[in-house]
């Protein structure tokens, strides 16, 4: 299974029968930007973590193709439900990435407003939110929002995961269920080559993307480093699912640059010429060079970079100012209509709270 | 002036040590330039700078193991502070500082020759208000302890467990704190309040020797630390339940025995950091290769200074092997709480009078028992160590337990 591919490593187009990218080069510059904010997003928020600043933070470098190509390809209708990594979904879907810092700080559980941005909070539990997204996509049928014919209707729902999720139970029931009952569901694999340190061929004999065949779904493999290309596959297999043709499995073939989080240290379990012969098919590079062959000026290059160094001192200063967490909102948080135990538990910690507080001072 | 405290770059790091600085003094660094390689027990990480300006100090050496939270650089303004001996600088350039002694240079820069001493000495300096133009070392570079004589303080050490502080007359004057002031409090406290007696018994080992020698050879134990240890380990478990006394508690608050349920087991280890004695819970539950893999990761986790807190505590019978430090046997201390301890000499080849009144070379070694008498009795006590004696003598009566 060749992935599709759209355009080289080199910024060369090439052709493909099937799919085509459909967007002007003023489409291509704006794909560029949300690529070039997401690295930084991501960078600044690695760096952050190596302040301390942050517990934890898992690096998107080298998916942000994958991620970007995707998730513009949605409509606002539409909704993603992300894993941990998919910064790049995030920042496409209008979130505010200090809402992701937040959550790698231990300052919220999750944040944003799922309905307001139609994307779900991300997922930890690797594989869980394929399930999520199939329960998402069934109620979209059953509130007849799929195959109406009507554009501003009809609706689809995206679910992310790695390689390593489609070894979890969850994703092979999800994609089961999906097919069974045409959910209009497009799962789209980033396939990043490791489950932390546990390489894609110890998840599947076969490629990923052809998995879908045993399941009866449309399986497609795209090169996840091409934002064009993963616009358009995942563009066609969204209308899809809209029309009420079911669900289609890509496979975007990426891989991941950085460390698993940065609490990882990759050479332990792969080699520095692997990492490099990637490093040639960087995701930004390929379309930079594409808009400068197109024409492009350069005073575009200079005003994105100016706009993401911006965007990293924003971030810097944000995550600062992000308030401590307050322990007792948490019981705010356990139902939608509190209980008597509830309150009961939460008036019982703010009295321990302040109890050791008082005793302090 | 901005400093920089070492993050926990790897969830739930506690330490780190520096590896190599990226900068110096008087170089100037923007946000993310890269400041210092560290080593974590996880990975080599390489550090970014939270701060923009210019490196005023370098707060830990190469080769030093820093604690998360301490400063590790200094970022920004007070120059001068830093700087002591030095005229106001006429440059503002924030190249690399060169050599003092440029042509260039206005005469009071030829003149006044810089103090030589270590980032962290100077931060100590600065912190303590020590002119080091005005001390006057002993070598070519001034120490940590001639900052501190200077500042009149003696005897206080922001970090290093072990080495001492020489003072003027050479005695070396070792700070208590950390493990050491923990063991000191703990000795005290049971050495006077828990009235000790002291048991021996000197006994042929050679069948434990023999016992030890086949499980090494077993494929179930392949992986696992098969020692003496181990069986004498087990031999405690069985040996208190006939002599439950032994794994008791003397509540002295409410006046009562606590005999305890179940055998948490301290395994004393020495350690680069001091005595340290982890606890196996439930030993007495254990099968013999679960022993041998506790007592295993829990003495590799002490030798890594690694225990913590939670794992030493709720002891209620402790063992300590001397017999590695080639001794054997001494007068153990019970650790507080408990009410016993048993030592394990060396154990070495001893002629030794057989059954037929021959002479043989047999494996000896001598146990010792220290009780506390106010919860044990003699007769307790020199049971529950024959017991254990008579299982290390001959393995087999294990099974009778």
């Amino acid at each position: 299974m060749n992935p599709v591919q759209l355009v080289t490593p080199a910024g060369d187009r090439t052709t493909h029968a099937e799919y085509a990218f459909e967007g002007d080069r003023a489409a291509i510059e704006s794909l560029f930007r949300d690529l070039v904010m997401t690295r930084r997003v991501d960078v600044e928020a690695f760096a952050l973590q190596r302040h301390g600043e942050l517990g934890l933070w898992p690096p998107v470098l080298g998916q942000e193709a994958a991620q970007v190509g995707s998730a513009r390809a949605m409509r606002d209708h539409d909704f993603a439900f992300p894993t941990y990594r998919d910064h790049g979904v995030a920042w496409c879907r209008g979130v505010d990435p200090t809402w992701l810092l937040g959550i790698f700080r231990g300052s919220w559980l999750g944040g944003w407003d799922p309905a307001e941005h139609q994307i779900a909070l991300p997922n930890i539990i690797i594989g869980a939110q394929t399930l999520h997204a199939t329960g998402y996509g069934m109620g979209l049928v059953l509130e007849g929002l799929v195959g109406t014919g009507d554009p501003e209707r009809d609706s689809a729902v995206i679910a992310y995961f790695g390689d390593g999720a489609t070894s979890q139970g969850d994703v092979s029931e999800a994609l089961d269920w999906a097919a069974v009952y045409q959910a209009p569901v497009v799962f789209f694999c980033e396939n990043n080559q490791y489950a932390i340190s546990v390489p894609v061929e110890r998840q599947t004999r076969v490629p990923i993307a052809q998995r879908a065949d045993g399941f009866g779904l449309p399986g497609v493999r795209v090169d996840g480093n091409d934002v064009l290309a993963c616009h358009a596959v995942t563009e066609r297999a969204l209308q899809r699912a809209r029309d009420g043709q079911g669900p289609t499995l890509v496979e975007a073939v990426t891989y991941r640059m950085g460390a698993h989080t940065t609490s990882d240290d990759p050479t332990r379990y792969r080699d520095a010429a692997e990492v490099e012969a990637w490093q040639a098919k960087d995701p930004i590079e390929r379309v930079r060079l594409l808009l400068v062959t197109e024409g492009t000026p350069a005073a575009f290059f200079a005003e994105v970079e100016a706009e993401a160094d911006a965007l990293g001192a924003r971030l810097r200063e944000a995550c600062r100012q992000i308030p401590e967490p307050e322990l007792a909102e948490l019981f705010d948080h356990v139902f939608v209509e509190s209980t008597i135990e509830n309150r009961q538990q939460k008036a019982e910690h703010i009295a321990w709270r302040d109890a050791i507080e008082g005793s302090v001072a | 002036m901005p400093e920089f405290n070492l993050p926990d770059v790897g969830e739930g790091l506690t330490e780190a040590e520096i590896v190599s600085w990226r900068v110096s003094v008087g170089d100037t660094v923007q946000v993310n330039d890269v400041i210092v390689e560290i080593e974590t027990a996880k990975s080599l990480v390489e550090l970014p700078s939270p701060f923009a300006g210019e490196v005023t100090a370098l707060l830990a050496s190469e080769g030093e193991t820093i604690e998360v939270g301490r400063p590790i650089i200094a970022i920004g303004e007070e120059r001068q502070a830093m700087l002591v001996g030095y005229g106001p600088r006429a440059e503002t350039s924030a190249r690399r500082r060169r050599a003092p002694a440029v042509a260039a240079s206005p005469p009071d820069e030829v003149t006044v020759s810089r103090p030589l001493a270590k980032p962290p000495v100077r931060k100590l300096a600065k912190d303590l208000g020590v002119d080091l133009a005005a001390i006057h070392a002993a070598g070519a570079i001034i120490t940590r302890a001639e900052v501190e004589a200077a500042a009149g303080r003696h005897g206080e050490r922001g970090a290093g467990a072990t080495e001492g502080m020489t003072s003027g007359d050479g005695d070396v004057r070792i700070p208590v704190k950390g493990v050491r002031k923990a063991t000191a409090e703990a000795m005290v406290r049971s050495a006077f309040t828990a009235p000790h007696v002291t048991e021996w018994v000197t006994l042929d080992v050679s069948r434990t020797m023999e016992l030890v020698a086949r499980l090494k050879a077993d494929r179930a134990f392949a992986g696992v630390k098969v020692s003496p240890t181990l069986v004498v380990a087990k031999a405690i478990c069985l040996a208190l339940r006939r002599t439950p006394e032994l794994n008791a508690q003397w509540d002295d608050e409410v006046r009562e025995i606590v005999v305890k349920r179940s055998v948490n087991l301290g395994v004393a280890a020495a350690t680069e950091r001091g005595l340290v004695v982890p606890v196996i819970h439930g030993a007495d539950a254990m099968s013999l290769l679960d022993l041998a893999t506790a007592i295993g990761e829990l003495t590799a986790t002490a030798r890594e200074g690694r225990t913590q807190p939670a794992q030493m505590s709720g002891g209620t019978f402790t063992l300590t092997n001397i017999g590695v430090f080639g001794v054997d046997g001494g007068t153990p201390i019970i650790n507080p709480g408990e009410s016993g301890i048993l030592a394990l000499g060396s154990i070495e080849r001893r002629p030794w009078v057989d059954e037929n009144d021959a002479v043989v070379a047999r494996w000896v070694t001598t146990l010792a028992l220290s009780f506390d008498h106010r919860v044990v009795d003699g007769e307790q006590g020199s049971r529950f160590l024959a017991d254990v004696a008579a299982i290390l003598r001959d393995p087999g009566l294990a099974l009778t337990y």
